[in-house]
């Protein structure tokens, strides 16, 4: 198809890769933005799930701000950040950290509120005061979940950077939209093809961290039974006592 | 700030609503039209493939897994991705749309129908139903609330992605936002942004209606915390 021969075309041009424009540059833009932009959400989201999973409070709150943020469209925070004299990248951070806190606050509120009340109970019985509860027992068990947090706001926020091009933001979604506007089609498949091979591989790359940075005795042991199992399965469905 | 000699742009203005009532109101049309298109038709797939999913539950890995790499990759990407062989408009929207309400719907179904107490289907069968029966009067009645919330998420993240849309030119209300963008038209921003809020919001009242009329026997506010997935 005529198509493909031309994304395959504009891949294999060495001019579309480096300069100012290139791919690597936008690369290299987008996953900063991305970064800056999880980052900033995590200032803000992860202190606050903290307090409130160790409170064992805010199930509810984390669930309205996802319901809400899920209602509201990117385009729509963006065109506004960027229509009220906020440009380029400053409003693509801006609007996609607001993106990422539902994750980030939900999963934090949850993992650290989710520890089972009985190993809890045992560290109060141990004598262990609230701080140290905190940091050497429910938030290392709540890992898991803050980590599948952070990979799902990363993913989500690489998925929503290239949107920002409409806007004027720089980021590999630059390539498609400047693709569309031009009516290169095969620029616009080169340039989806690179967006989802980013989005692909960050989640790939992420899922092997969050087994990683989970404690050995966290992760999922396939041969054993299942009185056992990972915070997340047992929050998710609360089981039979 | 420039606000101070440079000509009234107010975020909020009635004027611009009753001047533009009419594109307003299509723009909106044609959201609402995308969106519940756009459900229904997932709906109508994800279930037969839930259900294929659950009978053979070899099947489950790779049917939630084909569906996550497709939830993975971004909504720019996949217009992207379409466009060149289904053109610039309706199609290509409504394809990517259906793509993304799939997961959502398939993994809620599949969790709903594991979920059904296995004492209910132990009694189901023993009074003979056969898997169909079971599956039409036991099973799918028992995972309802599951796949309500399934269909309220599926919803309210549709109306938000229609507005992508408008890189292929068929973006509902997004259309305005990025017109208003354009030619920093604050009012038209900011009341198509409020309309698709109302629009997610209409929507998912009226699916809670659905399934609490759907669902007489369970009675309770449960499903309105019910919706994470």
């Amino acid at each position: 198809m005529d198509i493909v021969q031309d994304a395959i075309t504009w891949l294999n041009d060495p001019l579309n890769w480096t300069g100012p424009d290139g791919v690597l540059s936008l690369a290299a833009a987008h996953v900063r933005v991305t970064l800056l932009a999880v980052l900033l959400a995590a200032v803000v989201a992860m202190p606050a799930g903290v307090w409130l999973g160790h409170r064992r409070r805010g199930g509810t709150l984390g669930v309205v701000v996802a319901n809400t943020t899920r209602a509201l469209p990117t385009l729509a925070l963006l065109t506004l950040f960027a229509s009220a004299g906020l440009f380029g990248n400053t409003a693509t951070v801006l609007a996609c950290a607001v993106f990422a806190v539902p994750p980030l606050l939900t999963n934090t509120v949850t993992g650290v509120g989710g520890v089972d009340r009985d190993v809890v109970d045992a560290a109060r019985g141990l004598g262990m005061s609230g701080a140290r509860r905190l940091w050497s027992v429910e938030l290392p068990l709540s890992v898991p979940l803050v980590a599948a947090g952070v990979r799902t706001a990363v993913v989500q926020v690489l998925a929503t950077v290239p949107l920002a091009a409409l806007v004027g933001g720089r980021s590999l979604g630059s390539i498609v939209v400047t693709g569309f506007g031009t009516q290169r089609y095969g620029q616009v498949l080169a340039g989806g093809v690179l967006v989802a091979a980013l989005c692909l591989v960050a989640e790939g790359l992420l899922a092997l961290a969050q087994r990683a940075v989970s404690p050995r005795g966290l992760q999922p042991a396939p041969a054993r039974s299942s009185r056992r199992p990972t915070p997340v399965a047992a929050t998710a469905d609360s089981g039979s006592d | 700030m420039l606000l101070a000699d440079a000509p009234p742009n107010p975020w909020f203005s009635w004027q611009y609503v009753t001047n533009n009532s009419a594109d307003i109101r299509s723009a909106l049309g044609q959201h609402t039209s995308l969106t519940l298109q756009a459900v229904a038709i997932a709906l109508v797939v994800a279930l037969p493939l839930a259900a294929l999913a659950h009978a053979r539950p070899r099947l489950a890995a790779p049917v939630v897994g084909t569906a996550g790499v497709l939830y993975t990759v971004p909504s720019l990407a996949l217009f992207a991705l379409l466009a060149p062989w289904t053109g610039i408009g309706r199609t290509t929207v409504l394809i990517g749309l259906v793509a993304y309400a799939l997961l959502v719907l398939v993994r809620n179904i599949l969790v709903g129908l594991q979920g059904v107490d296995p004492a209910v289907t132990d009694a189901a069968r023993g009074m003979g139903y056969g898997r169909g029966r079971m599956l039409w009067q036991v099973e799918l009645p028992q995972a309802l609330p599951s796949i309500v919330a399934g269909v309220r998420v599926a919803t309210v993240s549709t109306v938000a992605l229609v507005t992508v849309g408008v890189v292929v030119g068929y973006g509902g209300l997004g259309q305005l936002m990025f017109r208003g963008f354009r030619s920093d038209y604050h009012a038209e921003i900011m009341t198509a942004t409020v309309l698709c809020l109302v629009l997610a919001l209409v929507c998912d009242v009226v699916i809670v209606l659905v399934g609490r009329w759907l669902t007489p026997w369970s009675r309770s506010t449960r499903m309105l915390a019910d919706s994470e997935v």
